[in-house]
């Protein structure tokens, strides 16, 4: 018999005695790849701004996850990589304007407050990226306003195509503008539909990761292909987007590229914690969150909704799971 | 023809490549043979012989008054030197007969099982149990009751387990037994349909068996999924019933047998041959994978032995399959009738040992996986704070263990292993099942 088989050395367990090699590390390297190209043109087109915004949200959110978990005594958990995630997504989320000072409360309050006030990662109700952008435009509401394109960049050395320019406007957006013209009952005084290629390609109004509706779908998509999201969220956020935009009277296209929407769909609706269990809860989540961004947007006093539209389907997440609990095979009804 | 799906499942690397072209060969001779009294679900047999006495292959050494068990036969001529207590590779202890076997042994010869008329009546004087892993006594199977026809019998040839081959090679090497099994079973239970359900990893298998079959037997090849193989969901694929809860297979009028099985009950029923001998797959890091034909009791240290010993690093030496089997504390446990491998998991290929309790991210790769539509995680909770009313909310009796959950899971949760805990206190409390 060989010295391997002596019975000391033999290592037991229950079964299954295989796993899958994927953990939650590198789920969050995949999401932040699929995040990089939109990431990196964003920088590449405001330049320094950006740089100091990424630092200070990702720097402020992985560091109060090491300090909370230093207090409460707990092991350190910044290597599953959920609070670079949440950092880089608040980043993303928030104009280029925005103060360095406030990327740093957005992420104390991200990770502190929504995230490991709960209980930490896998615990919290509220998606921790978009609770620290609510907090901070409720409280400097002009600051987060302030989508005005931001002059510089790195871009200069090659040709970029230039967008349609509204910056004379009173630093408001093409959504904005789309807006408070619907809402004046006027019809669009601008042309919509001509914004859609800056929107996809190159757009400097809005929030830092929205420079580019096409590297977001392409993040998505990435995601999708990759079975790390689930295709139901982000399809019935969109589509009930543009079905209701289009009931209202509002142009379909540009209400799904302008604005949150592909940032949120993609990438806010889809986070594992705070999104329903079940394949049928994800489809209603992603349908519920596209109808309260529609209407948010278009009734509420704010142009962005996105933010309040998937906090608000996330206090919802519980009921949706228990609504839409799967039929056990071989059972007549639905458990709940 | 049209199969269903099963819902979620999953896909791991099958590494049967390994062991799936070697053909069956024989397993030496061991030293001496420990054959379990119990290798069966049901009532543990009690002993016919006793320490001294001379044994000649095929005959029985234990056997009960149940309707539910299976005796047991010795696989070698030889002398009992002693009845006693064993480990099985479950952990349980059961009495054995120790078999020291004689120099010489022809295999092909045994005494012959008293062959009656009747095939239920054949098959449990040959001691054939289901040979797929859950080693329920066959004849019982076979007298389904009278208010549950059964139309349809399906074989299981998916062997959806990683690393197994020994059914593949079965129906690769005896298609004749099988097929001739199969229509043994259908005529002893009325049944009207034969369907012999092979995964596509294995059309070989399947090329075999229609070269084989007569009008009447159906082979069927189902995706490869894990866990195609589990008895509720290869039903649902065949004939579309759902099992219903707390009832049996036969209610959605389907009877399931392993095809490896259904080759023993062609032997018995032709020859007389009682289960002696099962093939067993050793694979993994041993120098040697291949299908081994062992006998009954034979340790497991000896079968690894046979296939040139272990190489290299290993993680876990697993009885069974990697994601149902068990992972074995001690290599001198004897093999048993519903054995069917010997898995050395490298280390690099074994699931991590979980430390400490792990958060759930929610990520719902358990519940998208469960075949039963379960949500795992949510009775992981539960069975975590011992809330076992919580867990039994979510069904958890309900889980058939194929351990996808525990499989998929980024965070290492233990799920399976929770939920398990919480059948079994559930099932201690009475729980309706």
């Amino acid at each position: 018999m060989s010295a391997a088989a002596s019975p000391t050395r033999m290592k037991v367990a229950s079964s299954p005695h295989i796993a899958v090699r994927e953990n939650v590390a590198h789920i969050m390297l995949w999401v932040v790849a699929a995040l990089a190209p939109a990431t990196l043109w964003g920088v590449w087109n405001m330049g320094m701004v950006a740089v100091v915004l990424l630092a200070s949200c990702i720097g402020s959110s992985v560091g109060t996850e090491w300090v909370w978990n230093r207090i409460v005594r707990r092991s350190q958990t910044l290597w599953d990589g959920s609070a670079l995630v949440t950092g880089l997504l608040l980043a993303l989320v928030l104009p280029p304007r925005t103060p360095w000072w406030m990327g740093v409360a957005g992420g104390i309050i991200a990770i502190g407050l929504a995230k490991m006030l709960f209980g930490g990662l896998g615990w919290n109700l509220f998606n921790p990226a978009l609770v620290g952008r609510a907090v901070l435009s409720v409280s400097w509401m002009g600051v987060l306003a302030d989508v005005r394109p931001f002059p510089g960049g790195w871009h200069s050395v090659i040709d970029v195509p230039a967008t349609g320019s509204l910056d004379a406007i009173n630093g408001a957006t093409r959504l904005a503008i789309a807006t408070a013209d619907r809402a004046a009952g006027g019809g669009y005084g601008i042309d919509l539909a001509a914004y859609y290629q800056p929107l996809l390609l190159r757009n400097l109004e809005g929030s830092f990761g929205e420079v580019s509706g096409l590297l977001l779908i392409l993040g998505g998509g990435l995601l999708i292909a990759k079975r790390i999201i689930d295709w139901r969220i982000p399809a019935g956020y969109i589509a009930t987007v543009g079905v209701l935009s289009w009931v209202f009277g509002s142009d379909p296209v540009f209400s799904i590229l302008a604005g949150g929407v592909l940032l949120g769909a993609f990438f806010m609706a889809t986070d594992y914690v705070t999104s329903p269990m079940t394949r049928a809860g994800r489809l209603v989540f992603g349908c519920g969150c596209g109808f309260f961004n529609v209407v948010v947007r278009l009734f509420g006093p704010m142009p962005e909704a996105t933010t309040f539209a998937i906090l608000f389907m996330n206090g919802l997440v519980p009921l949706i799971d228990r609504g839409f609990a799967p039929r056990t095979f071989g059972w007549v009804k639905r458990r709940g | 023809m049209p199969t269903r799906a099963f819902n979620g499942g999953v896909h791991p690397a099958d590494r049967k490549d390994a062991t799936s072209a070697h053909p069956i060969t024989r397993a030496p001779v061991p030293e001496v043979l420990r054959v379990p009294l119990s290798q069966h679900l049901g009532a543990p047999c009690s002993p016919l012989v006793a320490k001294g006495d001379r044994v000649v292959r095929g005959q029985v050494t234990g056997d009960v008054e149940a309707m539910v068990s299976a005796p047991v036969h010795a696989p070698v001529d030889g002398e009992v030197t002693d009845v006693g207590p064993v480990v099985l590779a479950s952990g349980a202890r059961v009495v054995a007969v120790s078999i020291t076997p004689d120099e010489v042994q022809e295999f092909d010869r045994f005494e012959p099982v008293e062959r009656s008329e009747s095939v239920p009546e054949t098959v449990r004087a040959a001691g054939i149990v289901g040979l797929g892993g859950a080693t329920f006594p066959t004849s019982v199977k076979l007298q389904p009751p009278k208010d549950m026809p059964v139309g349809t019998v399906i074989l299981n040839g998916c062997e959806c387990e990683p690393y197994l081959t020994c059914d593949h090679r079965t129906m690769l090497e005896r298609p004749g037994r099988v097929i001739r099994g199969a229509e043994l079973i259908a005529k002893a239970v009325g049944a009207t349909r034969v369907v012999i359900a092979v995964e596509d990893n294995k059309e070989d298998a399947a090329v075999a068996l229609r070269a084989e079959a007569g009008p009447g037997i159906e082979v069927l090849v189902l995706p490869t999924r894990y866990p195609q193989g589990a008895e509720k969901q290869l039903i649902w694929a065949v004939i579309g019933g759902e099992v219903p809860h707390g009832k049996l297979p036969a209610a959605t009028g389907a009877l399931v047998h392993n095809v490896t099985t259904a080759a023993a009950v062609a032997d018995a029923v032709d020859e007389g041959r009682p289960l002696m001998e099962r093939v067993v797959t050793v694979t993994g890091n041993v120098r040697n994978p291949g299908n081994y034909l062992t006998l009954l009791g034979t340790p497991v240290e000896a079968l690894i032995e046979a296939a040139g010993g272990m190489s290299g690093e290993y993680g876990r030496v697993v009885a069974g399959g990697p994601m149902t089997g068990m992972a074995l504390a001690d290599l001198s446990v004897p093999v048993v009738k519903g054995m069917g491998g010997i898995v050395v998991l490298d280390s690099g290929d074994t699931a991590p040992a979980v430390h400490g309790d792990q958060p759930c991210i929610r990520c719902a790769r358990c519940s998208d996986a469960c075949p039963m539509m379960l949500e795992p995680y949510a009775i992981g909770i539960y069975a975590n704070r011992s809330d076992w009313d919580g867990a039994n909310r979510f069904h958890a009796l309900d889980c058939i263990e194929c351990g996808c959950c525990s499989f998929v899971c980024p965070t290492r949760r233990p799920l399976v292993q929770l939920i398990r805990r919480a059948k079994q206190v559930l099932l201690e409390k009475g729980a309706s099942l």
